[in-house]
């Protein structure tokens, strides 16, 4: 016992090799194609938004009577609805709504998701057992399903889709996290830890959480786009962003009515969307190589 | 370690009824949690529920008095569920006073439109998604490799609903090959299965292609090849029989997202479904219709799982002496 309580850093610790450098990282990212292809289409749309004050001028809700259904043209590159409304500003505005709503969702599911892992997985006992019988039950339901349900308790709205998504994206991060506690708590250097009288919170935050956090971080790039996906559902169906703030889903509910009139007004935010999703979904996959290669294909 | 036996049954059939059991054990506890959560939607609405539900009609003293009573909400909420619960085992969901007709009425008559695209959606996602995952796996990093695993991230980065308006805008707009609101009828439910099968396609076709892969680097494979025989076979006989256990969970994961995936669906093609039923109830706060489809959704998608579970042991026998 004395030989593991002496030995000086996790690195030496058998079952993990010595963390790489940020830099061979840094190389690995650049090395793989569909990490920086995700990358660069992703910066490009996240600087396209950020930047939308400066690329148009146009107010995303103003209505122009005069200039209703204008096709795409040079002087509104992305047509007008059917209000007159600037598709461009409408739709570098609605993103910023989308992509934030993402982000948030996934930050949510995985900070709770997380600590309610962590808890169930190094602790266990009674409260653990609970935990992950609940997280099977709300696992149950399919898909968006259970979203809708909480959606239809809190009302329709930006802020409660984003609540209900966020509550089923908790289960998933959960179950992760709990399988991955389990398995390094079970390693010599938290044993270690236990003897030279660590608590419990310290050793989760210190010991396992850093070990857990790569699993965590590809899980959520790769989640990242299915919340994109289901924020713009509720939109699309109603149930989100509601008129007439300018969303993606949104935006495509109200192109939707006019598709074979105006085919911009669905076209450019759903490629946008596309796009971004596609995006995440490439860095997501690149991100397993590098971090995680115990789960790569 | 028990006595090897060759069909997995033939040991007195014990391990099969037991993993059989279990199963049972663990889909009726989830039908009971799914059926508490249902239960609580209800009762977890800000303000009073029968209010909320009666909406226009909320005027009326003894409409109100009546739904309260029938609902139980006099008394403490275990008795509330169990009067809850036998109701809904005698397939009364309640009235729909939006409506003006019983929850089950309307369950009744979205429920076949809902199945046929779901199923039909199913058949495609599952047969293309293994068409798509094994050429790539066959042609592990060569061209059809790349470019089959570029069409699966495309297909499952693509919003269905965006999807579907496109479809919509070509095959029936500009080449109006199929029709758009042709409820029920075959040529009407071409683009919406397409739309919603989509989506799935990508993820099945990259989970049969890393199944392959995993199971061609076992040795047996290996083996199979040493001995002489034919890539193909070796193919057919070794690696597709290992890979297809991993590909039948997802499938019963898939159904979910398919069944949840009708929402968006039904609503871009204006079908009539429970997807559509559930979201028009959600904009009309009508709680006994949502709980209902909810409940019924859920159900199915537990008791299909379950199904598939039943299928593991005779896939592999193993399965069930674990």
């Amino acid at each position: 016992m004395t030989n593991l309580v002496s030995s000086p850093s996790t690195d030496s610790v058998q079952g993990l090799s010595p963390r790489p450098s940020i830099w061979s990282r840094t190389r690995q990212v650049f090395r793989h194609r569909s990490l920086l292809a995700g990358t660069i289409i992703c910066c490009a749309l996240v600087l396209l938004v950020v930047a939308a004050p400066l690329l148009t001028t146009a107010d995303p809700n103003q209505q122009r009577a005069m200039m209703t259904f204008q096709a795409p043209s040079l002087e509104v590159p992305m047509g007008t609805d059917a209000f007159g409304r600037d598709m461009l500003s409408r739709v570098l505005f609605g993103g910023r709504v989308t992509m934030i709503a993402s982000l948030t969702v996934v930050l949510f599911g995985a900070v709770f998701g997380t600590v309610l892992g962590l808890i169930a997985g190094y602790i266990g006992g009674i409260p653990g057992f609970a935990i992950m019988r609940f997280v099977d039950l709300l696992l149950a339901f399919p898909g968006i399903l259970l979203a809708l349900a909480i959606t239809a308790i809190l009302g329709p709205g930006l802020i409660n889709g984003v609540i209900a998504i966020s509550i089923i994206l908790v289960p998933v991060y959960a179950r992760l996290v709990e399988g991955a506690t389990a398995e390094v708590r079970a390693l010599p250097f938290v044993q270690a830890a236990v003897t030279l009288g660590a608590g419990p919170v310290r050793i989760m935050a210190t010991h396992i959480l850093p070990n857990v956090l790569s699993s965590v971080i590809v899980m959520t790039t790769s989640w990242l786009g299915v919340a994109a996906l289901w924020i713009t559902a509720l939109g699309f169906i109603g149930l989100g962003v509601q008129p007439p703030q300018a969303e993606w889903g949104a935006i495509l509910n109200d192109g939707q009515a006019y598709l074979t009139l105006a085919w911009w007004i669905t076209f450019f935010p759903g490629l946008c969307l596309s796009l971004f999703v596609v995006s995440v979904n490439l860095i997501g996959d690149g991100l397993r190589d590098v971090l995680d290669p115990t789960i790569s294909q | 370690m028990k006595r090897p036996s060759v069909m997995g049954v033939s040991d007195g059939g014990h391990e099969m009824y037991r993993y059989i059991a279990g199963r049972m054990v663990a889909i009726l506890a989830l039908a009971f949690g799914i059926s508490v959560l249902v239960f609580l939607i209800i009762r977890l609405i800000p303000g009073d529920p029968v209010i909320a539900m009666l909406g226009t009609q909320a005027g009326n003293v003894e409409t109100i008095e009546r739904l309260r009573d029938q609902l139980g909400l006099n008394a403490p909420l275990f008795q509330q569920y169990v009067i809850w619960l036998g109701n809904v085992m005698h397939g009364d969901f309640g009235y729909s006073y939006g409506r003006q007709r019983p929850v089950l009425e309307l369950v009744r008559l979205n429920f076949g439109p809902t199945l046929q695209l779901t199923v039909a959606a199913l058949i495609l996602s599952v047969a293309f998604g293994t068409l798509l995952g094994t050429w790539a796996a066959i042609r592990h990093n060569r061209a059809p490799d790349t470019i089959g695993m570029a069409v699966a991230l495309a297909f499952m980065s693509m919003p269905s609903f965006w999807l579907g308006l496109l479809l919509i805008l070509l095959f029936a707009v500009t080449w109006p090959i199929f029709d758009v609101v042709g409820g029920t009828s075959f040529k009407g439910l071409v683009l919406p299965a397409v739309t919603l099968a989509l989506g799935t396609v990508g993820f099945n076709a990259r989970f049969v292609r890393s199944s392959l892969l995993a199971a061609q680097t076992q040795k047996h494979v290996l083996t199979a090849r040493a001995k002489g025989l034919r890539r193909p076979a070796v193919f057919v006989r070794h690696v597709l029989r290992n890979a297809l256990l991993p590909i039948l969970t997802v499938v019963g994961l898939q159904l979910g997202n398919l069944l949840s995936g009708t929402v968006v669906v039904e609503t871009v093609f204006s079908r009539p479904g429970l997807g559509r039923l559930l979201v028009d109830a959600i904009l009309s706060k009508d709680y006994l219709t949502i709980q209902a489809v909810v409940l019924i959704i859920a159900l199915i998608y537990a008791l299909f799982n379950f199904l598939v579970d039943l299928l593991y042991p005779v896939l592999d026998p193993r399965i069930a002496r674990r």
